[in-house]
């Protein structure tokens, strides 16, 4: 029998009623809870339990006490086993983490997680990708895109990964300076990739679209960036799984999956490199950026790809912009950002751009 | 309901052979020695061997378990499901069309290019263009023939920098394959909240490498491209050509044409709108049409008739053309009932069949949005042309019953299923053409079925995953099927023994 | 009244537009705009009854004269054979005839049944493990090969025999032209016929994605060094590709037993009438080797089970393959394709079987080789100009007579009753005045020898 674990972070979410961004940190909460917070996690997660009881698929349900889990759970009607400590009504990200490792050695097949970005950063920062997840969307701040849509769907996409088995992709775990934040700056980070189960997309015989997979779409984007790619000139590579298909593509498989690379005459040139470095460059030799798409709200330039500033982006110009997009990715994100630290430069973008999607295939998408 | 379709345990024909039986009788004996060395002569050939009456029983049951639009209402969206003619299948059945060889002296096929010259003048009138090409084989092969007429076309004018064709993201999946088999680059726009192609996005999209336009109106979603003056002026503004996919030109009979709606060039399913059968797959026909300018590179040879001498010719006379894209002159089989059919309707005829078919798509539009389950995703105000499409994701939420599991139960209602998940642009699609050929009754119980199904979704949710069960078959684990694929008698012998 | 096709008559119409709450059908094109709106009627001959319809259609196909109704030669692409009655009153049956693409598998189980059969009875006939469920025609899967070689190896050479249908050729340059892939051709022995191997070889490099051969030739001769030619392009890397004409493959070697990795052909012989050249029947075979199934372009039918894999049933398969071959350079976009003919095809050679598969390619064979005796002791002619082994095909030179051409020779025998064979000189102008001749199982020794009278007389007549 499959195994499911599940984390909840009873805390998430509950900022965002009463105008607070996040809950991360202990006063936070307390700020929450004293401004009337009612908890909003622990509800989402029973949607998406009921949902999955619903469809009937037999798995192990595995999970932390009381309100990280276990609590909501037997609310969904569902049988849980139940392992580790808490001390209830007073849960941190230590106990998030906890839960994570522990699921990873009883084995567990799939581990749903809801929270918000804080979370998902410290589950992947415990255990990485070793364990597919998957995040009931509960948080304030969703910029990571190993989210399911709706809680909803979080289940659906569950049991069909534990009934018949679903590919899986990588996907970003974006997190926010909480500091900043909460003072209306924004400092998206890319904490890192986690496994994440995906319907491929449903097609009827023969009528076209992507090929359904990630993988090889990516591949096919990859193949035709690499084709189009001139000699004499830098590439800089910004972070995600496409860019670094692009990277493969031209055999180079060291490349940062969390950084800027830049790449001159089909090979690697200078490896997670900085604003500083890349202005060098520029002054030498002419530059392309090639980006994608970054979390859910599909962020293309400005968050987790801040080495690519407002300053090179002016001086490379819009038209040596590339932007990579798998047709699986676009259909999440239906238009894209830019949020650089230059108003000017944003405005700039807005209007349709043309996205790479695939082999000699690209898509006008609009920048909002 | 009380729906069964033929339900034979009808073993593969291999499996039915019985060594020394055969199904044919020579004429006669060979009596000339033949001259080959042996070592280029066969030794051994598995075909199964059995007499004529078990051949005729074995595909008899076979089509039995086969669904047709003779068998009852077939909505698949986009694919124009008319009724058959059955006298066109006589006429082309005929000796004289037949038994002619495409290579006999001109003189003896004047009939066949007489008719072939009738039904190219009657195609380009449909759809207000110059000259029509019959050689293309199918929609797709009409597509590609298109993407290489472009490509003549900008070459003529020097200009070889147009490398890129656009297409909406609702355009038929062929659209950009043909145009990537032309060596074009996709350069896809998306649609906006109207359904209808993005004008803003198109704008961005054009440029001096724009070769083509390739757009279908009605478009997929069954909607008009009520901008297509704009749409034009902005493709032929940024010297690209405009082509017509004429998959839905059964909403515009006798209304419109693409070439009054300034499409250059355009093609035709003759197995769509001019009621030739679709075979089970094939064959069609896809003729090209043109605009003058666009003539002379269109594929030889083209019928031509001599006033004078009365005499019908095929002119392979063309130094512009693109060459042959087909061994001969087309699916002639096709044509003659295609023309058959065009005869049959007459202007009027036409004219009433797109009433008709546009009738009964609004008909289903405006029954089924009373029922609960099934939405529009774009434009509910104003009609539909010949199709429409419904979203079952209110269904999919409240239920978990996706348009996979309702296209699958109304199997069981004896109806053939609309067309699904397509186009992409709508989640959870079900894409309906009823065509004119059904009756209001029909279409009634079409409703009644899917409301039926929405109903069952909520009280025997298992009932509907588990369709359909009036079929021939129950559901077929596909993903096994191409996992492991086996795709013979020798490969399945294999499997068995393994 | 009603419309003899359209159930709903103007008063139904007319309760419909009331129940859904619009005034007239004219309220449903509003959307139209005005400009591009056609405000005459469509100028197309006035609509008439089935009667008409039949009369008119039957007396313009009355200005044919179709082979049956005399003696003809001709063959070059599609041969004329004799359909047997049940194979065309099966594929009539309107659950086959008016049915889609099998999308739908649990109500389309006998299409693709019958596909499935067809699938493995190409495959068994040329020798390969796989074939898809149809082309458009022979020219067509030529094409589709090409580019299929050149997606398999990601070269840009293709490289084909200089005696092969100039309109076939001219198809292959189109479809080729989509990836810019060149096509060279490759000469032939002045004797014999065969491909002139020295030049394959040296033609032959890192850059040639396929070689391809006909066999039998175009011009009707056996291509007999297909071993060595598969070797040749095997040893480059480059694949082998085989054009056929199945019939003759009840007889001869199949092309999977000499190294073909791809074979194509047109499969109208098999149970199809010969209709002005189409509808055609396009085959398409290849190993089953992963890198060459993953690029083969168009359906396969496949068998699976039910869900609770209790019954076996088949289905459309390797849909992503489609999907995958899009991705690629110079995809397919083949969608609806020639699944009735394919169909009618199983049913013939399901009916023959391979004895008379057998029987009949002997026939058509010995028909050929009597013809060529015969023809080939009239003075002046010569058949055929290759020495080589023919199938069905063969050529015929008049080179020594006084006849002007082929085309003029031809005119003299339609005086008599008798389609002559199709003139080689503007395909091959080397050939000087040469014909192409065909005989099959129509042909009887009386209708040969008919011919060879009339020849006599013709040439005859003009000394």
């Amino acid at each position: 029998m499959k195994k499911l674990g599940l984390i909840i972070n009873p805390i998430a979410g509950m900022g965002g009623r009463v105008g607070l961004k996040g809950t991360d940190g202990a006063d936070t909460v307390a700020k929450a809870l004293e401004l009337g917070a009612d908890t909003v996690s622990p509800a989402r997660a029973v949607e998406t339990l009921g949902g999955l009881k619903r469809v009937g698929v037999e798995f192990e349900l595995i999970t932390y006490p009381a309100e990280m889990g276990a609590a909501e759970a037997s609310e969904a009607g569902l049988e849980a086993r139940v392992i580790g400590h808490i001390t209830s009504g007073k849960t941190t990200a230590e106990d998030t983490k906890h839960a994570a490792r522990e699921m990873l050695e009883q084995g567990v097949d799939l581990i749903l997680i809801a929270g918000g970005d804080g979370t998902m950063s410290d589950v992947i920062e415990a255990i990485g990708t070793q364990v597919p997840i998957l995040g009931i969307p509960t948080g304030v701040k969703m910029h990571s895109a190993a989210f399911a849509n709706t809680p909803q769907t979080a289940g659906e996409v569950a049991a069909r990964f534990l009934s018949e088995g679903l590919p899986l992709r990588e996907a970003e775990v974006m997190d926010i300076d909480e500091e900043a934040y909460r003072e209306n700056r924004l400092v998206a980070k890319l904490k890192g990739y986690a496994q994440v189960p995906y319907e491929p997309v449903m097609m009827q015989a023969t009528k076209e679209g992507s090929t359904g997979y990630e993988l090889a779409d990516q591949k096919a984007i990859a193949r035709w960036v690499v084709e189009s790619m001139e000699r004499g000139r830098i590439y800089a590579l910004g972070p995600g799984t496409t860019t670094r298909a692009v990277a493969e593509e031209l055999g180079i498989y060291n490349s940062t999956l969390l950084g800027v690379d830049l790449i001159e005459n089909y090979k690697l040139l200078a490896r997670d490199t900085n604003e500083q470095h890349i202005l060098e460059v520029i002054e030498k030799k002419p530059i392309t950026i090639i980006v994608s798409p970054i979390g859910r709200q599909g962020f293309i330039l400005g968050r987790g790809n801040q080495q690519l500033s407002s300053v090179i982006i002016k001086r490379v110009g819009k038209e040596n912009v590339w932007v990579l997009a798998t047709p699986n990715k676009l259909k999440a994100t239906h238009t894209l950002k830019v949020d650089t630290d230059d108003a000017k430069l944003d405005r700039e973008f807005r209007g349709y751009i043309r996205v790479i999607t695939g082999y000699r295939q690209t898509c006008m998408i609009k920048v909002v | 309901m009380n729906y069964r379709q033929a339900r034979w345990v009808e073993p593969l024909i291999f499996e039915l052979s019985k060594p020394g039986r055969v199904g044919w009788a020579s004429p006669e004996k060979p009596r000339e020695r033949i001259n080959v060395p042996k070592e280029l002569l066969r030794e051994k050939l598995e075909l199964p061997e059995l007499s004529e009456p078990e051949v005729v029983r074995h595909y008899t049951r076979l089509s039995q378990m086969n669904y047709g639009v003779d068998s009852g209402f077939y909505p698949l969206g986009s694919c124009t499901m008319k009724y058959n003619p059955k006298v066109c299948e006589e006429l082309a059945a005929l000796e004289t069309a037949s038994c002619i060889h495409p290579h006999q002296a001109e003189e003896t096929v004047q009939g066949a290019l007489e008719l072939m010259y009738r039904l190219e003048r009657c195609l380009a009138e449909v759809a207000g263009v110059a000259r029509v090409s019959l050689q293309p084989s199918a929609g797709a092969h009409g597509e590609f023939v298109a993407m290489l007429l472009t490509r003549a076309y900008h070459k003529s004018k020097r200009d070889d920098k147009r490398n890129q064709v656009i297409v909406p993201d609702s355009a038929h999946g062929t659209n950009p394959a043909s145009a990537a088999m032309a060596g074009y680059e996709v350069v896809t726009v998306p649609s906006n909240a109207r359904g209808r192609v993005d004008l803003k996005a198109l704008k961005a999209a054009v440029s001096e490498r724009s070769a083509a336009l390739m757009l279908t109106n009605p478009n997929t979603l069954g909607l008009f491209e009520d901008q297509i003056i704009n749409i034009a002026g902005v493709v032929h503004d940024a010297g690209g050509l405009l082509f017509y996919d004429g998959a839905n030109l059964n909403g515009i009979l006798g209304k419109t044409r693409p070439g009054d709606m300034d499409f250059d060039i355009v093609h035709f399913n003759l197995h769509k709108t001019f009621s030739t059968p679709h075979g089970g797959g094939g064959p069609g026909a896809g003729p090209v049409g043109v605009q003058k300018e666009l003539e002379k590179f269109l594929p030889v040879p083209l019928v031509e008739y001599n006033e004078k001498r009365g005499r019908y010719s095929l002119d392979y006379d063309r130094p512009h053309s693109i060459g042959k894209i087909k061994g001969f002159y087309g699916n002639f089989g096709v044509f003659v009932k295609a023309y058959a059919y065009l005869l049959l309707m007459g202007a009027e005829g036409l004219n009433e069949v797109t009433d008709a078919a546009v009738l009964n798509a609004n008909y289903i539009m405006r029954k089924l949005l009373r029922v609960e389950g099934y939405e529009l995703k774009f434009d509910a105000s104003g009609p539909c042309k010949h199709e429409v499409v419904f979203s079952a994701e209110p269904l999919k939420r409240e239920t978990d019953i996706w348009a996979h599991f309702v296209a699958k139960r109304l199997l069981d209602f004896g109806m053939h299923a609309p067309t699904y998940y397509f186009p992409p642009i709508v989640p959870e699609a079900l894409m309906i053409e009823p065509t004119e050929s059904e009756s209001k009754e029909e279409l009634d119980r079409f409703v009644d079925a899917l409301k039926t199904i929405a109903e069952e979704a909520k009280s025997d949710p298992d009932r509907v995953r588990s369709a359909p069960t009036a079929t021939a078959i129950g559901r077929l684990d596909e993903v096994k099927a191409s996992r492991q694929p086996i795709l013979s008698w020798r490969a399945y012998r294999k499997s068995a023994k393994e | 009244m009603g419309h003899p096709y359209i159930p709903n008559t103007r008063e139904i119409r007319e309760q419909m537009l009331r129940e859904i709450g619009v005034a007239s059908i004219d309220e449903l094109f509003a959307d139209i705009p005005h400009q591009i709106r056609l405000k005459r009627k469509l100028k197309l001959p006035p609509a008439m009854s089935e009667l008409e319809v039949k009369r008119h259609v039957q007396a313009i196909l009355a200005k044919n004269k179709p082979f049956t109704q005399m003696l003809s030669f001709l063959g070059g692409g599609v041969w004329p054979h004799h359909v047997p009655a049940h194979v065309r009153s099966l594929v009539q049956r309107s659950e086959f005839l008016t049915s889609y693409t099998p999308y739908q598998p649990e109500a389309s189980q006998g299409m693709l049944q019958a596909l499935f059969e067809y699938q493995s009875m190409i495959a068994e006939l040329v020798g390969l493990e796989v074939a898809n469920s149809s082309m458009y025609d022979w020219a067509t899967a030529l094409g589709e090969a090409a580019l299929m070689c050149a997606r398999v190896t990601g070269r840009q050479k293709f490289i084909v025999p200089k005696l092969i249908s100039k309109d076939r050729l001219s198809v292959l340059r189109n479809y080729a032209s989509g990836p810019g892939l060149e096509v060279v051709e490759v000469g032939y022995d002045r004797r014999t016929g065969q491909l002139d191997l020295r030049q394959l070889r040296a033609e032959l490099g890192g850059d040639v994605a396929g070689v391809y051969i006909e066999n039998p030739s175009y011009l009707g001769f056996l291509e007999t060094q297909g071993d060595e030619i598969a070797a040749a392009a095997h040893k480059t890397g480059a694949l082998f590709v085989v054009g056929v004409n199945p019939i003759s493959l009840g007889l001869f070697k199949a092309p999977g037993a000499y190294g073909a990795d791809i074979v194509v052909g047109e499969g109208q012989p098999l149970g199809n009438p010969v209709s002005f050249g189409g509808p055609s029947l396009g085959i398409f075979a290849c190993r089953d080797e992963l890198k060459l199934m993953r690029q083969l372009p168009g359906r396969l039918i496949g068998a699976t089970t039910t869900l609770d894999d209790k019954a076996r049933g088949y289905c459309m398969v390797l849909q992503t393959r489609e999907q995958h071959i899009r991705r690629e350079r110079a995809t397919s976009s083949i969608c609806t394709n020639e699944a009735l003919c394919a169909v009618a095809a199983a049913i013939y050679l399901a009916s023959l079987g391979p004895r008379g598969l057998c029987n009949l390619a002997e026939l058509c064979a010995s028909n050929a080789s009597y013809a060529m005796k015969k023809l080939n002791t009239i003075k002046g002619l010569r058949s055929p100009i290759f020495d080589a082994p023919h199938f069905n095909e063969f050529t015929l030179n008049c080179d020594d007579t006084r006849v002007l051409s082929i085309q003029k020779l031809n005119a003299g025998l339609l005086k008599r009753g008798i389609q002559g064979g199709k003139p080689l000189r503007e395909e091959f102008p080397e050939l000087g005045k040469t014909a192409l001749l065909c005989t099959t199982e129509l042909h009887s020794r009386e209708d040969i020898d008919r011919l060879a009278s009339a020849l006599k007389e013709l040439l005859g007549e003009r000394r």
